[in-house]
């Protein structure tokens, strides 16, 4: 079986292995044909978020990719690559931060319940793979654009009954947050969790609209109408 | 000018300690090899016990009882009363935090049986626990303007001035550079060292022991070495951890008669002997969860089904699931005191890198999540109030590295290594196999100089930092086999085929550094 791997120019390697996985068939050319190979990976049971990459142009974790022939293997797009399939996460990481996606504990004990529990829970499956950036065509334009995962975090703490300023959130997503979507899908269609940004991005411009803020683009548009 | 804490490792135990530190009023570095959450925490799924009794009736007392009697007598008894009294509050902190767990229908915490447990303790949030607790805590973290946390750093040393710990000497992966931190207060959590066992081992590929290692090099004391964890039921083709959940839920074990061999819910140690007698008859072993229904498999054990499915192409909701068991995890590390604190002033370990004395011969399920928070809330706070405030600048050099075409393949060696231990350092030991298993691994450090990175480029190097990580474990595969052959009895997570029976002589911790067994 063939396989090229994008270095600083495409590499072809041939290995033997059946119903592998890609990272194995990564970790066999690393441990034994070419020891300068660089991918990061860790606990090859898709939790820990390391070794995406795009296979054919497709975001997938190497963990859990059955490699065919023929299989071109890249980076992730739209995040700097620091050597070959691996990136820099830091600046995707950093929106966490700039949008709020934390709890502000309370002192009080808040009963969850069941159906409560439901309202977060697959947003609290994200592994930050980061996969979500490498598909996002808004951030590939705008490297400011808080992005996916960060903006679902934001759902999550914003969807939990023990988040007490739940408007703190919103405001840091106003700017180069929600409303810039396009509500493509692209990062449903590539998160190896089933999450789904885009209907927490809506979510959350329903929650905004409760704050009285509204889709500046239509805002713009409406106003500049004058016929 | 601010205490500063420096914290090598950013899993459970790394960030707890992060804040707390924070909380306690220091200026906080943490350093991790990976990026906070992709730590071994993440892995973690069964659940982090505590006595809360929503699942039926339970009591700090019994916590303590069922912890004692799996640690057969080498658990420090006050600790584990701290531990297990702690417990309640270490989940009102976690829930505080936002932590996801699963609820009941009463909306309260909801809990599950794991294997050695008289209740139903574990706290889970469905087989997510670990990843949802890491998350969470880095979130926030970040909310902190006191804590940093920097990626992609590898423990190369640490620093001493005299015999208190002055920081540590780490390698920036992505440059190539070496950076030197100066701190008072230095908090090890870098977490065990099961991935010894390579591919026989559940573990993340980063589960090296490089704090363990490098703290032995300090002329750190470690205990308890030889006790390593084997997991009754990873996937028996690829090491991966299918939860004991599965079995605390009614999961049973079968041979290739389809013969139930063992009670299922014995704690770790017995099981994984059951099975690996059955293995060494000739038999297959299984785990069979069909009876527990499709709608029960995707509600509390997703991600077993998928990884399953992926690694052994069969269906749990239909099919057997082929097990075998494998290490998992590491009770002995590096001796601390009650505060965490190791034989050297300001240097702290806390986490599975640590002995806490609260697992002693065999931990119990759901008490390692625990023990990260636990002791990492206490040792952030400890940690700041001994610290001086010293300048935290950071040195940066440039690594000279003599790259020459190594002779043999260390990737190979590494293999060799986790297939000798398995074999002979595994689930039962015996003196001439720990012996020629000793002169194996003395071989091999011989060897060492004809191994290396054969990659000679600065940037982001992983041939570089697998190969120090592989001279990590090679440190302590030595220690572990000197500890292993030293206690001539069976006690726990520790048998010896030639020595059957627990010895009360042995009823201590086996202590060790640099210069052999103390």
């Amino acid at each position: 079986m063939k396989i090229k791997i994008k270095r600083e120019i495409f590499v072809e390697y041939e290995v033997d292995l059946e119903d592998a996985t890609l990272l194995e068939v990564l970790n066999h050319i690393k441990t034994t044909q070419d020891a300068t190979l660089t991918f990061a990976s860790g606990c090859r049971s898709s939790v820990c978020g390391s070794c995406s990459m795009r296979v054919n142009g497709r975001e997938v974790l190497a963990c859990s990719y059955k490699v065919q022939d023929g299989d071109e293997v890249m980076p992730l797009k739209n995040i700097p690559i620091i050597r070959d399939l691996v990136v820099d996460m830091d600046k995707s990481y950093t929106f966490n931060k700039l949008s709020k996606a934390w709890l502000n504990p309370n002192d009080e004990t808040i009963s969850i319940s069941q159906e409560d529990e439901k309202r977060n829970e697959v947003q609290s499956d994200c592994i930050l793979c980061g996969s979500c950036y490498s598909a996002c065509p808004v951030y590939a334009v705008n490297g400011e654009f808080k992005g996916p995962f960060s903006l679902t975090r934001v759902f999550k703490y914003v969807a939990d009954k023990r988040e007490t300023n739940e408007k703190e959130k919103i405001d840091a997503i106003q700017t180069n947050g929600i409303w810039d979507c396009t509500l493509c899908n692209e990062c449903t269609m590539v998160c190896p969790q089933d999450i789904s940004s885009k209907a927490d991005i809506e979510k959350l411009r329903m929650k905004s609209s409760v704050y009285g803020y509204m889709d500046p683009n239509f805002a713009s548009f409406g106003g500049g109408l004058s016929f | 000018m601010q205490k500063n804490i420096l914290i090598i490792g950013a899993g459970g135990a790394g960030l707890t300690s992060a804040l707390s530190a924070c909380e306690a009023g220091a200026k906080v570095k943490v350093i991790t090899k990976e990026y906070p959450t992709r730590s071994q925490t993440c892995m973690a799924q069964g659940g982090i016990n505590a006595s809360l009794g929503n699942a039926g009736e339970d009591s700090v007392e019994s916590h303590i009882k069922n912890t004692l009697k799996s640690a057969h007598f080498l658990a420090d008894k006050k600790m584990v009363k701290f531990l297990c009294e702690q417990a309640p509050d270490a989940i009102n902190y976690l829930d505080s935090i936002g932590v996801c767990f699963s609820r009941t229908k009463e909306e309260k915490i909801a809990q599950r049986t794991l294997g050695g447990a008289s209740a139903p303790r574990a706290c889970y949030a469905q087989d997510y626990t670990g990843l949802k607790i890491l998350h969470t805590l880095y979130d926030r973290c970040l909310a902190e303007e006191n804590i940093e946390i920097l990626s992609e750093r590898y423990l190369l040393d640490f620093i001493l001035d005299e015999d208190a710990i002055n920081g540590a000497k780490v390698l920036n992966i992505r440059t190539g550079d070496i950076e030197t931190y100066k701190a008072s207060a230095v908090i090890v959590a870098t977490g065990g060292y099961a991935r010894l066992y390579d591919k026989h081992s559940t573990n993340s590929k980063s589960s090296t022991g490089d704090g363990v290692a490098t703290a032995l090099r300090a002329g750190v004391k470690l205990s308890n070495m030889e006790f390593i964890q084997f997991h009754p039921t990873a996937l028996k083709n690829s090491a991966i951890l299918i939860s004991e959940s599965a079995r605390g839920a009614g999961g049973h074990l079968l041979n290739s008669k389809g013969d139930r061999f063992v009670d299922e819910l014995l704690p770790r140690d017995k099981v994984a002997r059951a099975i690996d007698e059955q293995i060494k008859k000739g038999e297959d072993v299984f785990l069979d969860i069909r009876h527990l229904g499709e709608k029960f498999i995707d509600e509390e054990l997703p991600q077993e089904r998928k990884l399953a499915k992926l690694y052994e192409n069969v269906d749990p909701v239909s099919d057997l699931i082929p097990i075998k068991p494998v290490a998992h995890y590491t009770m002995g590390g590096i001796a601390v005191d009650a505060n965490s604190q190791t034989n050297i002033k300001g240097l702290f370990a806390v986490g599975e890198c640590a002995n806490h004395n609260v697992h002693g011969a065999n931990r119990l399920g759901g008490n390692s999540l625990l023990e990260l928070i636990v002791f990492g809330r206490e040792v952030g706070k400890y940690a700041t109030a001994n610290a001086k405030e010293v300048d935290a600048h950071v040195e940066i050099q440039t690594l000279e590295r003599e790259v020459k075409k190594p002779e043999i393949n260390f990737y190979e060696i590494k293999k060799e290594l986790g297939d000798l231990f398995y074999n002979l350092v595994g689930i039962v030991r015996d003196a001439d196999g720990l012996e020629e298993a000793l002169k194996t691994v003395q071989n091999y450090i011989l060897l060492l100089p004809k191994m290396g990175a054969e990659d000679d480029s600065k940037i982001h190097n992983t041939n570089y930092v697998e190969f120090l990580e592989f001279k990590n474990t090679l440190t302590l595969a030595e220690v572990i086999l000197d500890s292993a052959l030293f206690r001539e009895e069976s006690r726990g997570a520790h048998f010896r085929s030639d020595f059957q029976e627990e010895n009360k002589k042995f009823e201590k911790d086996t202590i060790i550094d640099k210069g052999g067994i103390l």
